[in-house]
């Protein structure tokens, strides 16, 4: 499924500053039975998010009114744990466009990539620095600009450079995915598939 | 001389069909596994496309996931599970894919049966949507989890994009202690490396430990690599490897057979090849393990205390929330905590040396009343052979039932939840909160810890339950 092209975000973001994020708390197996990719944004943290009887838990960040953006701010190694694009989609459907850590889970990060959410590596500083901005000012915007791999906080113009395969950012800017690629080469593969004993 | 190289290169570099400049490779697939979970939107994807499966006969489907572990023979109750088990079956169907369903003779869960049928051979690449893809790389083969946009590239084309990762080689040289099972050897190189230790590099186990260890406990092993954040873990091939693989339904026969075991033979790391990280541990230090904590990482020795959080690097609140959930205190001993479940299954634990190993325990001995037990067996063929050996008599003894296989409360997307509050001694993979069910918390042990749990009715060292002649 191609996505829309990300070239430069500018957004308020939301901070969950809590380490080891597994895709378990980003969306709880049991809202994996859809068979379409629909709706996942509604159960996005859900435990952290919902009581049991599906009230509102006050005190998580996305219950917080002041807390807005296409942005989320999470704690090192986010995402690990299962392979499921599910967790990707959740992020992505509730509307956020880029994740930025300080330590991402490979597949995680792959199934972002995938499905059109930056995931952004920033040093274990500049995102302490994040998170401080966001405290001091929930408002505080930051931009997020592709071309250059460059992430800046708007209030002090700090801004980071983080790393992304030249691949997958030309995709992410023309918005291509990585079926289409492959779909060209479709002879190269029948061919190399043609002497493989399996 | 040639080029030194280790096992991994060998299998990814046949496997390559092209190198993209500045990204990553295409990588040519010559297994791929779907279940009902992963796979739908996927279909849709190609459906959406306008195009066909590539090779259908390159893809395998199984129903694990979302399956009840009770009365398989009935309708499936929750229509949403309903729902994908049919999609999954119409879209095998539909693109003439084999599909072992709920109540064929070959269903279980899929990392279980892709060996069991011969699915799973050296030097393939095989991957799942399904993160414990890495169990196949007990077999040598390159096997690791993928996203379902990746699912659909696989349908749609065989191949997937991926950047080489870099190479990691674990050692473990020496003899294991008594009572110490493959799933203790994992628990313990995680706890050592932490949940994102070994990020962006895949794994190849080698040392004494590993040769010596059944293809089985192999399996248990590489299954875990993800669980320190690799991508995925493998072991060379070696005669224990042919003989396990030899005349299953799906490995290759008579000439074939010899050339491919030829091949096979030339695949283990060379000498001198070079890693770009090298660690080895000694078997001596690793007891019967149990986790405290809410990620595979926060395991100890069964008789240590709980860690105090200072002696955490880094994360302190993090660590305390992850106590406060679990309800238990730095410094407490894990020995003697009440629980409530045991879990002895899922594609981790759920073979039948585990359902051996967990016997050995119960026999002769009861279930604790304040227990309750789920055993399920991950596949039929796991289901009959418990039967025949006589073990089901002696579970059934001792006063445990049999479920009817699946993943059942590994991910607890079925009705097999662990209730909120409830301490579950479970063999599975994850003890992230909720895994197992909302609020359940989760002490992830081996099938003989997790045995002497059932009978006493809470944490319990197996060794004090073992005659140390029989254990060997
Ligand atoms: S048993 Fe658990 S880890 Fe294994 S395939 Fe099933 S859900 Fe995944």
């Amino acid at each position: 499924m191609a996505y829309d092209k990300f070239d430069i975000l500018t957004s308020t973001a939301v901070p969950l500053p809590i380490e080891n994020v597994d895709t378990d708390q980003i969306i709880p197996a049991r809202f994996l039975k859809a068979t379409e990719r629909k709706g996942f944004g509604d159960n996005l943290f859900r435990d952290w998010r919902y009581n049991q009887d599906n009230s509102p838990k006050e005190g998580f960040v996305l219950n917080n009114p002041i807390y807005g953006g296409k942005i989320l701010v999470g704690g090192k190694n986010f995402g690990s744990g299962s392979s499921r694009e599910h967790a990707a989609w959740a992020v992505y459907d509730y509307g956020f466009r880029c994740v930025v850590s300080s330590f991402f889970a490979d597949i995680f990060r792959n199934n972002c990539l995938n499905i059109g959410v930056l995931p952004v590596q920033v040093s274990p500083e500049f995102l302490e620095k994040i998170f401080r901005a966001i405290e001091a000012d929930p408002k505080a915007e930051f931009e997020v600009d592709l071309s250059e791999q460059s992430i800046t906080l708007l209030a002090t113009g700090e801004k980071e450079i983080f790393d992304i395969n030249g691949y997958k950012k030309s995709n992410m800017l023309h918005g291509f995915d990585d079926i289409d690629y492959l779909l060209n080469i479709k002879e190269n593969i029948r061919e190399f598939a043609s002497d493989r004993p399996l | 001389m040639a080029v030194k190289k280790t096992l991994f290169d060998k299998v990814w570099d046949s496997h390559v069909v092209q190198q993209i400049e500045n990204g990553p490779d295409v990588l040519f697939i010559d297994r791929h596994m779907v279940h009902e979970v992963t796979s739908p939107v996927a279909f849709l994807g190609i459906k959406t496309r306008g195009i066909r499966v590539m090779y259908p006969e390159k893809t395998f489907a199984t129903a694990d996931h979302n399956t009840p572990t009770i009365n398989q023979h009935l309708p499936v109750a929750d229509p949403l599970s309903a729902n994908q088990l049919k999609a999954l079956e119409e879209n095998s169907k539909e693109y003439g894919i084999s599909y072992w369903g709920l109540g064929h003779e070959k269903n279980g869960i899929v990392h279980v049966v892709g060996p069991e049928y011969g699915i799973t051979q050296p030097g393939a690449t095989i991957v799942c949507g399904d993160s414990h893809t890495s169990t196949h790389g007990a077999f040598g083969a390159i096997a690791f989890g993928i996203g379902t946009s990746e699912v659909e590239m696989v349908l749609a084309t065989q191949c997937i994009m991926q950047t080489k990762p870099k190479s990691m080689r674990i050692n473990v040289e020496g003899q294991l202690n008594f009572g110490v099972t493959p799933k203790d050897v994992a628990l313990y190189i995680i706890s050592q490396l932490s949940t994102s230790g070994a990020t962006g590099y895949f794994v190849e186990y080698a040392g004494e430990v590993f040769r010596n260890m059944t293809m089985e406990g192999r399996m248990t092993v590489c299954n875990l690599s993800i669980e320190m954040g690799a991508r995925g873990g493998m072991i060379a091939p070696d005669e224990k490897t042919f003989a396990y693989v030899k005349d299953r339904e799906f490995t290759p026969r008579g000439d074939a057979w010899e050339k491919a075991m030829a091949y096979w033979s030339t695949l283990p790391t060379d000498d001198g090849a070079s890693f770009d990280k090298e660690i080895t541990f000694d078997a001596q230090n690793i007891e019967p393990m149990i986790t405290y904590g809410t990620n595979p990482g926060m395991g100890i020795g069964i008789s240590n205390g709980i860690p105090m959080a200072e002696s955490m690097d880094g994360g302190v609140a993090t660590y305390k929330k992850s106590l406060q959930y679990m309800d238990f205190n730095e410094g407490d001993s894990m020995m003697g905590k009440k629980i409530d479940f045991v879990f002895l299954g899922s594609c981790t634990n759920g073979r039948i040396e585990d359902f051996r190993a967990f016997a050995s325990i119960v026999k002769g001995r009861q279930k604790a009343d304040n227990v309750t037990a789920w055993l399920v067996p991950g596949s039929h063929k796991v289901e009959a052979a418990i039967k025949e050996e006589g073990i089901l008599a002696i579970l059934q003894e001792a006063g445990f039932e049999l479920r009817e296989p699946g993943c059942s409360a590994c991910l607890a997307m079925n009705d097999d939840k662990i209730p909120a509050g409830k301490y579950a001694v479970s063999t599975s993979n994850r003890n992230f909160e909720g895994r197992q069910g909302p609020g359940a918390r989760t002490l992830l042990a081996s099938p003989l810890v997790a045995a002497a749990a059932a009978v006493t009715g809470k944490v319990t060292d197996p060794r004090e339950l073992m005659e140390p002649e029989l254990a060997q």
